[in-house]
Formats: C-alpha cells, sequence, structure tokens
C-alpha cells in the first residue's frame, strides 16, 4: 500500500520520561494510551522506547518490516556488505494478541479486536565497518543507508534505527499493538505511544507512528499544512519522503537541524514553531536577532498546520505544540517524571498524583532531559 | 514622399449630441488631439486610441468608443490586425513600435493552476481572529546558522547575515524610468512604497533628487546606458539592481527620444538636454557570466557590501541555467521577467515573438536552484503578467520570494493599457513628458490609489493563506503541492512540479 496515497489523521500521543533514567516496563503507557481509544480508529498505534538494549548499547538496532521472505533476503545481501550483523532474530510477539484491561472505547461490546496480519519483524544489531565511515559520520551513513533502504528495497521498511532504542508500531489500536509486542517485558527510561486515526485506510504498518530516524522518533497528533515546501527544503539534503504521510519530514528536520546543523534542540523547536513577528519585534535585542536570523535562514522549514508533537531522542523528550496551539497537550511532572498526553486524563490514568500539571503556551517546547551522567 | 495613410480607424467615437452640453472638457482633455470643436464636438475617429480619458471625464455620459467593427472579407490566416501591420509597414518602413506587455493569446498557465484549501482534518485559519504573516526579507541567505553558549549559559547567533531588505506585502513595484514615465510616477510609487512597506524601482533613468528621502524603499537600478549612475545614487537605495534584460524585450536596448529629455531628466539621467538616452542591448561591460561578477562586486565595493544586489533577466529559453550561473556570480536577489512584462516601447515583432511565460521560467529557476543547493543563496522575485493577488499566491506556491507588479500599478494610478506609451501623449499623465498632462496625475492621490492597491492584495492574500490552514508566508513559498494544475498536458504539468486537479496528496 506504501507510495499511493496520503494519509491524512487525527490521533492521541502520550509520552512519559524519567529524567533520572529509571527504566519502566511498557504497562504505563500502555494504560495511558488505551485511556484515549477514542481518539484512535483501529488503523494504526505505535511505541518508541529508549534505554531497552542496554547490553548492546553499542550497536545500532535495527527494527525492520517486510512484506515476505524475498524483501528480508534482498535486504539482509543489502546489509552484509554495508554492515557487520552482530545478531539477529525476529521481534518477539503474541500474534492475536489484545489488551485486556478497560479501554475507554465506545466500541467495547464488540470485543477485544486482536492484531493479525503482521509483516516479517525482525531486528538487526549492527556495527558499522569502520572502512565504511572514513569521509562519512557513522549516523551520516546510518541515514543515508536508512533511505537508500526505504526508497530502493521493495516490501523493506526500516521502523527504527538508533542505538538503545526501538520503535514498535502497527495496524491496530495502539493498546493492542503494545501488547502484541509484548511490551511490558521490555524496560525503557522514556516512551512515546500514539493512536491513530487516519481518515484513509491504507492499511499498512509502515504508515503508523512513531516515525524514526536514527535515535529521532516522533509521535505527532495534527496535519502539516506547510508539508509541501518542508519536503521540498529537505530534499536536496539528501532527505527521501517515501512514506507519505507529513509527520516523516518533522523526524528529518529535527535530525538536519539538530545533528547537522547543530542547533540547541530549543532553537530547533524555534525553527519549527516560530514565535509571530509581533512578539519577534518585542523581543530584547538577543533573543530578536536569534529569533529573525531564524525565521529568515529556516522559513521553509517552519510547521504550520496543526499539531501536537512528542520528539524523543536517547538523551530525552521534547513536547511542542504549533504556534496557534490548534492540537491538545498537557504536560505534568511528578519527582523525576515528565508526562506529556493529549490529555490530562491520560496522564491521571497512570500517575493521579501530581507535582503539576500544566497546558504549554502555543509553539512553546516543553524540554525533558537526562540528568547529567545518567545512561 | 510622405503617404496618407490608408488604414481605417480602429475605433469609432460616438457623441450622443442630445446629451452633449458642448462644454468641451472632452477636446480639452484629449492628448492625441482626437477631439475638435466647430459648433459641436466632432471626433477624428482615426487618431483615437480608446485611452478613456474623455470618456471618463464628460459629465454628461455621452460619448462611447467601439471598436470598428467594420468587415474584412473573412479569414482566420489574415486577421484585420496582420492587414493593417502590413499596411502601416508598407506605409512607413519602420519597425513597428507598441507599448504594454505581450497581448495576444498565449497560455496564461494562471488560469490553468488552482489553489488547495483545508477542510475538516487540518482546519483553515481566520485572518480576522489569528495573525497572518506576510514579512519578508528579500536578499542572500546562509544554508545554516551557528551558535555559541557563553559560560553563563547564554545562547548567541555567531553566522553573520549578509543585507536583507525587510517586505511586509511580498509585492514590489516594477521598474519605470523616470522618462518614460512622469516624475509624478515616481512620487507616487515612492510614498507608496514607504507607506506599504515595500520597493519601488527607479528603472534605468536615474532617481531624481527630490525622490533621495525615500532612499529606504527604493531599488536602483543600473542598466546599460547608465544613465543616472553615481555612487552616491548606488548609495540611496535599499537595493540595487543590474538590469540585464526585460520580459517584454529580451536581447534589446531601449531609446528615450530627445524630445523627452527636458532639464529635470537630463540632470536625473546625467546627459545633455534634448539628447536621446540610448541603452545598448548588451551592457558594453558584460560579455560572460565572469564580467556580470565584477559588475556585481564592484557594486558591493561601492555600497559597502551593505546592499543586496540583484539581477534582473528576461525569461529566456535557458533561464534555469542563467539563473543558477547569476547566483553563483554572487547576485542576492534574481527578478525574472517574463513575456507579458510591460514596457514603454518596443518593436512588435519582439513583444510578441521572444521569450516564455513566467510561470515556467519561475518554475524552472526555483527547482533549478534547490536542486543545485543554493536557493537559500538568492531570492526569486517573479515580474512580468502578475494582475491579482491570485496570480501572486501561485506565483508565491511557485517559488517566488515575491512578485512585481508594474502594469497593475500603472492601472492603479489610471492608466487604461491603451498601449500608446511610447507616443508621450498619455492622457493619464503616466507615459508623458507633457507638462499639461504630468499635472494629471496628483501624486497625492496616485499613492494612495497605490498603497490601496496593495493594501487589497495584502487582506486577499491573508484571506488565501488562512484557507490554506498556514499563517506565515514561508509556508507558501514554494509549497507547490498546495497548487493543481487543470487543462494543462503533462509536460507542463511536471516542468511546473504539479499535479493535475483531482490527485490528492
Ligand atoms: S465632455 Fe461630453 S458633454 Fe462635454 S463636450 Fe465632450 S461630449 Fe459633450
Ligand atoms: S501608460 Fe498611458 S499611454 Fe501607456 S497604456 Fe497606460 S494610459 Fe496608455
Amino acid at each position: 500500500m506504501r507510495g499511493n496515497c496520503y494519509i491524512p489523521s487525527g490521533c492521541s500521543v502520550s509520552g512519559i520520561m524519567s529524567e533520572s533514567g529509571r527504566r519502566q516496563d511498557g504497562n504505563a503507557i500502555i494504560k495511558s494510551i488505551a485511556l484515549m481509544h477514542d481518539r484512535a480508529n483501529g488503523l494504526g498505534g505505535g511505541f518508541a522506547a529508549y534505554g531497552i538494549y542496554p547490553r548492546r548499547s553499542d550497536l545500532y538496532a535495527f527494527h525492520m518490516m517486510f512484506d515476505d521472505i524475498v524483501a528480508k533476503e534482498r535486504c539482509e545481501e543489502h546489509f552484509k556488505d554495508r554492515f557487520d550483523i552482530v545478531l539477529d532474530e525476529e521481534i518477539p510477539t503474541r500474534p492475536g494478541g489484545a489488551y485486556e484491561g478497560m479501554t475507554a472505547g465506545r466500541y467495547d461490546e464488540e470485543g477485544v479486536q486482536p492484531i493479525t496480519d503482521p509483516p516479517i519483524l525482525w531486528r538487526y544489531f549492527m556495527d558499522i565497518p569502520e572502512a565504511k565511515t572514513k569521509f562519512v559520520s557513522d549516523r551520516e551513513y546510518v541515514v543515508e543507508k536508512v533511505m537508500e533502504i526505504n526508497s530502493t528495497i521493495d516490501g523493506a521498511f526500516v521502523a527504527s534505527s538508533g542505538k538503545n532504542m526501538g520503535a514498535f508500531k502497527g495496524v491496530g489500536y495502539p493498546e493492542d499493538i503494545g501488547v502484541f509486542y509484548k511490551l511490558g517485558e521490555y524496560k525503557a527510561y522514556t516512551w512515546t505511544a500514539h493512536g491513530r486515526f487516519p481518515t484513509n485506510t491504507p492499511g499498512w504498518w509502515g504508515g503508523a507512528h512513531p516515525f524514526c530516524l536514527l535515535d529521532w522518533s516522533i509521535v505527532h497528533n495534527g496535519e502539516i499544512s506547510s508539508y509541501g515546501i518542508n519536503k521540498r527544503y529537505l530534499e536536496p539534503f539528501g532527505y527521501r519522503m517515501e512514506l507519505r504521510t507529513d509527520t516523516e519530514v518533522v523526524a528529518y528536520l529535527f535530525d538536519l537541524l539538530v545533528r547537522r546543523h547543530n542547533l540547541p534542540i530549543e532553537l530547533a523547536a524555534k525553527v519549527l514553531a516560530s514565535p509571530f513577528w509581533v512578539d519577534i519585534d518585542r523581543m530584547p535585542d538577543r533573543e530578536r536577532r536569534i529569533a529573525t536570523a531564524i525565521r529568515q535562514v529556516y522559513g521553509s522549514a517552519l510547521l504550520n498546520g496543526p499539531f501536537s508533537i512528542i520528539l524523543g531522542h536517547s538523551r530525552g523528550m521534547v513536547g511542542f505544540n504549533d504556534r496557534i496551539k490548534l492540537r491538545p497537550m498537557t504536560c505534568a511532572r511528578k519527582d523525576d517524571m515528565l508526562y506529556m498526553s493529549s490529555e490530562e486524563s491520560a496522564i491521571r490514568e497512570i500517575a493521579p498524583d501530581l507535582d503539576e500539571v500544566w497546558s504549554p503556551r502555543a509553539g512553546t517546547p516543553v524540554i525533558g532531559e537526562l540528568d547529567e551522567g545518567v545512561v | 514622399m510622405v503617404m496618407t495613410s490608408e488604414l481605417p480607424p480602429e475605433f469609432i467615437v460616438k457623441i450622443d449630441y442630445d446629451r452633449c452640453r458642448r462644454c468641451k472638457r472632452c477636446v480639452m482633455n484629449c492628448s492625441f488631439g482626437c477631439m475638435h470643436f466647430t459648433d459641436r464636438v466632432v471626433p477624428e475617429h482615426k487618431l483615437c486610441v480608446a485611452c478613456q480619458r474623455c470618456v471618463t471625464y464628460c459629465p454628461e455620459h455621452a460619448i462611447t468608443i467601439t471598436k470598428n467593427e467594420m468587415a474584412y472579407k473573412e479569414n482566420l490566416n489574415w486577421s484585420p490586425e496582420t492587414r493593417q501591420n502590413l499596411l502601416k509597414q508598407a506605409e512607413t518602413g519602420g519597425i513597428l513600435l507598441v507599448g504594454m506587455g505581450n497581448p495576444r493569446d498565449y497560455p496564461i498557465l494562471w488560469d490553468h493552476l488552482l489553489i488547495d484549501a483545508c477542510q475538516v482534518t487540518n482546519p483553515s485559519i481566520d485572518p480576522l481572529r489569528e495573525p497572518m504573516e506576510l514579512r519578508t526579507f528579500l536578499g542572500r541567505k546562509p544554508d545554516r546558522l551557528e551558535f555559541v553558549e557563553s559560560e553563563d549559559g547564554e545562547i548567541d547567533i555567531v553566522t553573520e547575515i549578509e543585507p536583507q531588505v525587510r517586505l511586509d506585502v511580498p509585492v514590489v513595484f516594477g521598474a519605470m524610468s523616470y522618462g518614460a514615465v512622469s516624475l509624478n510616477v515616481h512620487r507616487s510609487l515612492a510614498m507608496a512604497a514607504k507607506r506599504s512597506g515595500t520597493l519601488m524601482n527607479t528603472g534605468e533613468g536615474g532617481l531624481h533628487r527630490e525622490l533621495y528621502p525615500y532612499s529606504g524603499n527604493v531599488i536602483v537600478q543600473v542598466a546599460s546606458g547608465r544613465f543616472g549612475v553615481h555612487s552616491e545614487y548606488l548609495n540611496t537605495s535599499a537595493m540595487v539592481e543590474i538590469k540585464i534584460g526585460q520580459g517584454a524585450k529580451p536581447g534589446i536596448g531601449g531609446h528615450l527620444p530627445g524630445e523627452k529629455v527636458d532639464e529635470e531628466i537630463s540632470k536625473t539621467r546625467m546627459i545633455p538636454v534634448g539628447s536621446d538616452a540610448i541603452s545598448p542591448a548588451p551592457h558594453h561591460d558584460i560579455y560572460s557570466i565572469e564580467d556580470l561578477s565584477q559588475l556585481i562586486y564592484a557594486i558591493k565595493e561601492a555600497t559597502d557590501y551593505k546592499k543586496p544586489v540583484s539581477v534582473k533577466i528576461s525569461a529566456v529559453h535557458n533561464v534555469a541555467a542563467i539563473a543558477s550561473g547569476i547566483v553563483r556570480a554572487g547576485a542576492d536577489v534574481i527578478t525574472i521577467d517574463g513575456f507579458r512584462g510591460g514596457t514603454g516601447a518596443a518593436p512588435m515583432v519582439i513583444r510578441d515573438n521572444v521569450g516564455i511565460p513566467i510561470e515556467l521560467a519561475l518554475a524552472a529557476v526555483d527547482e533549478r536552484l534547490r536542486n543545485e543547493g543554493i536557493r537559500n543563496n538568492a531570492s526569486i522575485i517573479c515580474a512580468g503578467g502578475i494582475r491579482n493577488s491570485g496570480d501572486m499566491a501561485k506565483a508565491i506556491a511557485l517559488g517566488a520570494d515575491a512578485v512585481v507588479t508594474g502594469t497593475a500599478a500603472l492601472v492603479a494610478m489610471g492608466c487604461r493599457i491603451c498601449q500608446k506609451c511610447y507616443t508621450g501623449n498619455c492622457a493619464w499623465g503616466i507615459a508623458t513628458q507633457r507638462p499639461e498632462l504630468v499635472r494629471r496625475l496628483d501624486p497625492q492621490v496616485g499613492s494612495e490609489r497605490l498603497s490601496n492597491l496593495l493594501a487589497a492584495w495584502s487582506l486577499e492574500l491573508k484571506e488565501i493563506l488562512g484557507s490554506l490552514g498556514v499563517n506565515s508566508i514561508e509556508s507558501l513559498r514554494g509549497s507547490r503541492e498546495r497548487l493543481r494544475g487543470v487543462g494543462l498536458d503533462s509536460m507542463t504539468l511536471e516542468l511546473l512540479g504539479v499535479k493535475p486537479a483531482g490527485v490528492g496528496q
């Protein structure tokens, strides 16, 4: 189904992070996203988890989806010449798995909706042969390979490609997807989740959120009305928009701005959701110069349209909204925990007793960071 | 031997003598000498150019001008106009001269492009309730920004950004030289540019000293004749433009006849009173891209690297490669002028047959610069045939940073597109130096009408942005995904980078 239809979507997002790096299993995040059952429609759900492969944290963990065995073989051929595969294995799943707890689902009376028809799900822990990275950095190399696989190997799709992290996603309600992937058996310091309400029905596993590249993961509620120019802006830098959904541009923009252009995350968020000129004009000198320069230079990277986004990466989690907050987002803190969600209820569901709950202002990023020296 | 013309009149002027009260206003207003008064108003049809001055000012609405619907033996190959042009050439032996842009029936691609709008999944935005940003900066931008963090954690910017010119609306006035148009036109344009936060363009005839206070809103042009170019002129500007070509007459120079060169024009252009001002076809010091680069840097030196330098070219077949060369030669802005762009005077054969549509030229240039990774290095201004805010929005979606309004601005000041600019008799006081005609355009009124036009276009552009669900012009710029083509062949669609209507994202 990939490649010939575009899917606008509604959705729910949720994120949990321990800034002290404490790892917890996936049951809480499943419970949180399950509460927002009705924001999804069973056509896509997924999770990103950070800190899940501590014993292989120096290897790139590729989570792969293959339509068939031929695609898998072709992709492995491709890997062999380009990486040292240290370990590869099937991603453990529970076929026919379904969430058995309570959801807020209107359709509960129809019974649970087990996950069926998965593609071949395989993970590869890989190193990069030294000779390959004489002229490019490791990360640049991985990005190139991800782009290559997604655009040239039919039926193969890279779901995630970072270290010590992974994406678990598919077609179905997110809580069922979580059970299907046995997320209760993984431990992570950051979890993000997404329930999807596409207004079209592609039923393609790769099309679910999160979208990942290296250790970036994006879960996104909304639609990016500036997709056309964001895509054209990214293309000359070598990014290929293969997934026909607007969310992937967010992942690539972060990769470009933070990894390649070296912008602090906070400024990258200002690129994607810039302040308005009326506000810039009132800023003190230094801030005004920075904000003006950002809009002059990175105007084509501005994200326009309704969105709330949670970006995950190895050292933290960032939540932010569009410039006029057309989609909801609530944040909360309790001790070392930071929560972000489309709805406050989805946070209260797993942490009823909170130190602080707030709705971040439009365009203002909320940034969670691992404490110095953790992980 | 002077032959008497055998040409039939093009227009018929009908006077309703029952209504006419013999006030002679039409006689005084007609600058083409068409109206006579004996015991009543008698029009000489042959001299009428349909500028509608008399019609507008007749207090009794007693005048009607119609096309001379004289019957010719029908022939689709030999249209009446073709036959008349042959007669004219047989009588004069000269090049046929015309004013204004290409009027012929070539496809207007703007009219084959449609704009998207939001429904349900992404909400449209109400520009009356939410901010809508049109602010635009012209000039070279770096590819990326670098920042430093000081010891106390303050972040500051390291990258030096080259000079940028700020526009409050993404539309600037077209280049029209003082000489081709009256000083009152320049005054109107300068005042309006200042009021509306945009730029006027001197054209190739220098800037009258009286307008020096408007320097922040002026593009000063350097053309092949170098008229009125001196160091103070270059520095009395927001931006300097090197004019290589003009859409209406690519590859052709210009000629201001000596009778138009009065005292003031002579001073402004720095040529003797009464002498012809001839702009050669090429710049005599530019025979290659290296030469152009030298001139760009000579101007940057002369302006202390404080002004963006623009290069204006006409839209010709190889425009994308030329534009890329120009950006690499150091231009900060590139202005592309399409074949419908206006002119004060051009040989008809050139105006009607040379150049390519701006829509295709713009699409090709924007795409080329992106593919080469140098789109950030220069702003693109799209000129030649922008008629309204819809065209403007489509041009921006195809990739323009800003558009030019030349003809539309003249119309706002009274022009009726009669195409007789080269005669010097413009009844609306625009393309003339005759003092009694120049007086007809009051710069206060002219500038107000121009500002109104820009205000109207900005409001309309904001409505379009709102319906697209974006609140900033940079989200429309180059976003061809928001355009669809109707009635275009697949090659044209591909060149425009636009999908056919009916195809989703
Ligand atoms: S302006 Fe009208 S009313 Fe006056 S003389 Fe001419 S036609 Fe008659
Ligand atoms: S400027 Fe004057 S002469 Fe030229 S077309 Fe307009 S009205 Fe006619």
